[in-house]
């Protein structure tokens, strides 16, 4: 028997209480939607044949939500009048200063790929709607088109980076057993990849985008299943705090929402239902992408909270 | 030789009347509600087996420090002789120090910036001991240079058996628990 008595009532200090609330497990989820509208938009508009009016529009969801995700982060943040500090440091051993600098570098990248994704009506409709911006924004257009090739690398880079660091963020900090394990990188990964085609699919895409979508998004559910048990046979295979953190899942008290969100809702019902669309057994809905979108918002809430607990 | 300022708890002779909580609180104008030492009582074994130890714990002033490479802006750092602190004009209060902090040693100021013990060392620079140090009725608590091998806590900790908190975290602490 052990009994633990700690002469403190502070929900600021104790450590069973949780330092970061909703804003973090949100932004890490609009975040990494925002990778993967980089990825695939970048993949999607690289291919030759038609494009249709949404996919040249939706390269601009990536900084907009990265705008919503930043403005969680800001309300997180405690002494908000000294943001600006992020800015003043680049700190290697923290990733999150790598993802300060990494949220500042996406505005540009996809910015430019977005209006070089435009075609000539449609930058002009933009350009005229933008009154004082209208010529720079022209201006930048040019410049995007004549660097495309080397700004869809950047994208993708960029894009990858900002999923990975996403998962990084969590699991260098190895004072929190379940968030310490490299897999969790990927995992977000392959989620933020899987929820941006999510986002893409929404939108009205031509047919042979959305089967492309669809198929791309079954990929990353598959990597991110197979990639969610190597993180549980890591823990669980591991360490006495390894193990107990796996348990919060295997039986604990966020095994519930983790197996019906994450997993059924989530990772199997989606694919599933994206299979039958692709053998033209179902016809194609939003009910797939929806199913993807709650399960990798849970994904990161139950992980963002169990890991705190 | 570059100082490295350490402490020694006495958990034998420690009652837990939290003389330093309270003496802690008082010293560095703390909020309420806002502590940077606790009192913890673990009791361990079987009835009638069982054993008490008592222990005053605060920031562990670790040598690897999983906090301070945390911190995206250099707010929180090492300052003079290894002690752990944050600078508030730099902190932005992310919680990225308090998530990385095995102890549960930090916390976030009613201002907005994270805080956390000092080791006093606005006193400890005048040549007094930090506030919990010198009001603790049982003498329990020693501090000092461990780098000097004459100072209390020095011979203290290479003298008597003792323990530091959570080893296996690999932040190599520098309270360290007599037993």
């Amino acid at each position: 028997m052990t009994e633990l008595d700690v002469a403190r009532h502070n929900p600021l200090l104790d450590p069973g209480l949780q330092a970061w609330g909703w804003e973090i497990p949100a932004y890490l989820f609009l975040g990494g939607m925002a990778a993967g509208v980089m990825v695939l938009t970048t993949l999607l508009l690289a291919r030759p044949g038609e494009r249709s009016t949404a996919l040249r529009w939706l390269p601009f969801a990536a900084p907009a939500l990265v705008t919503v995700g930043m403005l969680a982060l800001f309300l997180d943040v405690e002494h908000k009048l000294f943001v600006w500090r992020f800015y003043l440091a680049f700190r290697w051993s923290s990733p999150m200063s790598w993802g300060a600098w990494i949220l500042l570098l996406v505005y540009p990248v996809s910015l430019l790929v977005a209006l070089a994704a435009l075609d000539e009506g449609q930058a002009e409709w933009l350009a005229a709607r933008l009154g004082r911006l209208g010529p720079p924004v022209r201006g930048a257009r040019g410049l995007a088109l004549r660097h495309a090739a080397g700004l869809r690398v950047a994208n993708v880079a960029v894009g990858a980076g900002l999923g990975l660091y996403t998962g990084v963020l969590l699991s260098t900090l190895a004072a929190r057993a379940l968030w310490s394990s490299t897999v969790l990188g990927p995992v977000f990964l392959a989620s933020g990849l899987s929820t941006g085609a999510a986002l893409l699919m929404l939108f009205p895409v031509n047919p042979e985008e959305r089967h492309l979508l669809a198929r791309w998004d079954l990929w990353a559910i598959g990597v991110e299943a197979v990639l969610l048990l190597l993180f549980l046979v890591g823990l669980a295979s591991g360490t006495a705090a390894g193990q107990s953190a796996a348990g919060l899942l295997l039986g604990g008290p966020f095994t519930a929402a983790f197996w019906l969100l994450v997993v059924g809702a989530g990772l199997t019902l989606p694919a599933l239902i994206e299979l039958l669309e692709g053998r033209r057994l179902l016809r194609a809905t939003v009910a797939a992408p929806a199913l993807v979108l709650v399960g990798g918002l849970a994904l990161r809430w139950i992980l963002v909270s169990a890991g705190q607990t | 030789m570059s100082r490295r300022y350490a402490m020694a708890v006495d958990t034998r002779r420690c009652v837990g009347c939290n003389a330093c909580v309270i003496s802690c609180k008082t010293e560095n104008d703390l909020p309420s509600g806002a502590f940077r030492d606790w009192i913890v009582t673990e009791a361990r074994g079987q009835f009638p087996d069982l054993t008490l130890q008592i222990r005053s714990e605060r920031c562990n002033h670790c040598a690897e420090t999983p906090c301070v490479a945390a911190c995206p802006t250099g707010a929180s750092h090492v300052a003079a002789g290894g002690t752990v602190l944050v600078n508030r004009r730099k902190c932005t209060g992310c919680k990225a120090c308090m998530v990385a902090c095995p102890y549960g040693a930090r916390s976030v100021h009613p201002d907005g910036h994270v805080d956390k013990c000092t080791f006093c060392l606005h006193r400890v620079e005048r040549g007094q001991s930090p506030a919990c140090v010198e009001t603790c009725p049982t003498r329990s608590l020693t501090f000092g240079d461990l780098a000097d091998p004459g100072s209390g806590v020095a011979r203290l900790v290479a003298h008597r058996p003792h323990q530091v908190l959570q080893p296996e975290a690999g932040t190599r602490p520098f309270v360290f628990f007599l037993t």
